[in-house]
């Protein structure tokens, strides 16, 4: 599973990376976490807010940090 | 007029006087008072406002926005976007997504400039401390003011024909389909989406609201009355432009000094040099610049900030010699 984190380093984005390893090491899922800071990748996807996050080249949620009940539902 | 924050002002008075038990003589108890009424008012309006705007919002999607602006030009379209950036987010991280989203739709540059003037200018966390720090019609003329300043300084900006100054790889960037709206969402999703917005918002800005309150409380108790109208008065020029100076680079920090402006009228700082420094602090910030270079040309960066400075300073005039 690939998981991106787009959004170009802001605390918010910093806080979904942490929100997303957090619920991943509890659920002993592995993925891989890669954060994506280039605005034609981002765009590229639709997003216009960000923080957004991308599992497997699908958009899950744009312009808010996802709270953990979100990220185990798309981990699951 | 019932005053509706009455009850803040019965508890302020009750903790100052009887419960600390301080002498309403002092100028402690004027600064506890002011301290404890200014946090309750904050808190309460900035719940009320967040929670209003966050639900208005679930309404308003980028996608959306952009499909009503693309490839429409005229007075009327510059005003619609600046109302749009009223109700729209005011992280200066997604300014750049948003404007490529928007060039990318056929929005016109100065239509999207509407736009990202007003969005950080007028946002409702800053709406709600103006209102509880200075009250109902300052906060009105404040947001008018941006409202208009948005919708002329894009305006502006479109007739300039400044096109050729936004980097060229943002005309070749494509915008995917969007997958995850807000357009079809039930009202309790809204609901709760709302209240995550108070939620978010409260917590990031309730440490610069009392930090800001302490100060402001400290000078309203202990600075000598009128200081500020001797030395920053009407029949000062100079005032305004020094206030809109000071503002750019205290960006992050407006929920802040909206409480401590308050306590500076108090000691005669006239209302339009007030406004001016703090719609200079909202809409003119240095993190917004350098992430805006990523996509717009010096000459561009270099242009709106002017426009946008003189227009905040000829606001501050306006309103010095209007009230």
């Amino acid at each position: 599973m690939i998981i991106e984190i787009l959004g170009t380093g802001c605390a918010k984005c910093k806080k979904t990376k942490g929100n997303i390893e957090k619920v991943l090491k509890e659920n002993g899922k592995e993925a891989e976490v890669v954060k994506v800071e280039d605005f034609e990748t981002i765009l590229n996807y639709g997003v216009m807010v960000t923080p957004a996050v991308v599992v497997d080249g699908e958009v899950k949620i744009a312009g808010k940090v996802p709270d953990e009940k979100e990220i185990r539902k798309w981990i699951a | 007029m019932v005053d509706i924050f009455y009850p803040f002002q019965w508890i302020a008075d009750k903790l100052t006087y009887e419960l600390f038990g301080i002498n309403p003589e002092t100028h402690l108890a004027a600064s506890v008072n002011f301290i404890i009424y200014d946090v309750l008012k904050i808190f309460f309006l900035l719940s009320v406002m967040i929670f209003a705007i966050s639900y208005i919002r679930t309404y308003i999607t980028p996608e959306k926005t952009r499909r009503i602006l693309g490839g429409k030009k005229g007075l009327r379209y510059h005003l619609m976007a600046s109302l749009i950036g009223t109700v729209s987010p005011f992280c200066s991280c997604s300014s750049v997504p948003l404007f490529i989203g928007f060039v990318e739709a056929g929005v016109p540059l100065g239509v999207t400039f509407s736009f990202l003037i007003t969005s950080p200018l007028v946002n409702e966390a800053a709406v709600a401390v103006l209102w509880a720090t200075l009250g109902f019609k300052a906060t009105a003329i404040y947001v008018v003011s941006g409202i208009v300043l948005g919708t002329l300084g894009g305006y502006l900006i479109g007739l300039l024909k400044l096109e050729k100054y936004v980097e060229d790889f943002v005309y070749k960037i494509k915008v995917g389909q969007a997958a995850s709206g807000t357009e079809n969402l039930s009202v309790k999703e809204r609901t709760l989406t709302a209240f995550e917005g108070v939620k978010e918002i409260v917590g990031k800005v309730w440490i610069y609201v009392i930090i800001g309150v302490s100060i402001g409380g400290i000078f309203h108790g202990y600075a000598p009355e009128g200081i500020l109208a001797k030395y920053a008065g009407e029949d000062n020029l100079l005032a305004v432009p020094i206030a809109v100076i000071l503002g750019v680079p205290l960006y992050s920090n407006v929920m802040g000094m909206i409480p401590v402006v308050e306590s500076l009228i108090g000691k005669g700082l006239p209302i339009g040099t007030s406004l001016a420094f703090l719609m200079s602090v909202t809409a003119v910030s240095f993190p917004e610049m350098i992430i805006l270079k990523k996509v717009l040309k010096n000459e561009l960066i270099v242009i709106f900030v002017t426009i946008v400075a003189a227009s905040i300073i000829f606001t501050g005039y306006l309103f010095n010699i209007l009230l």
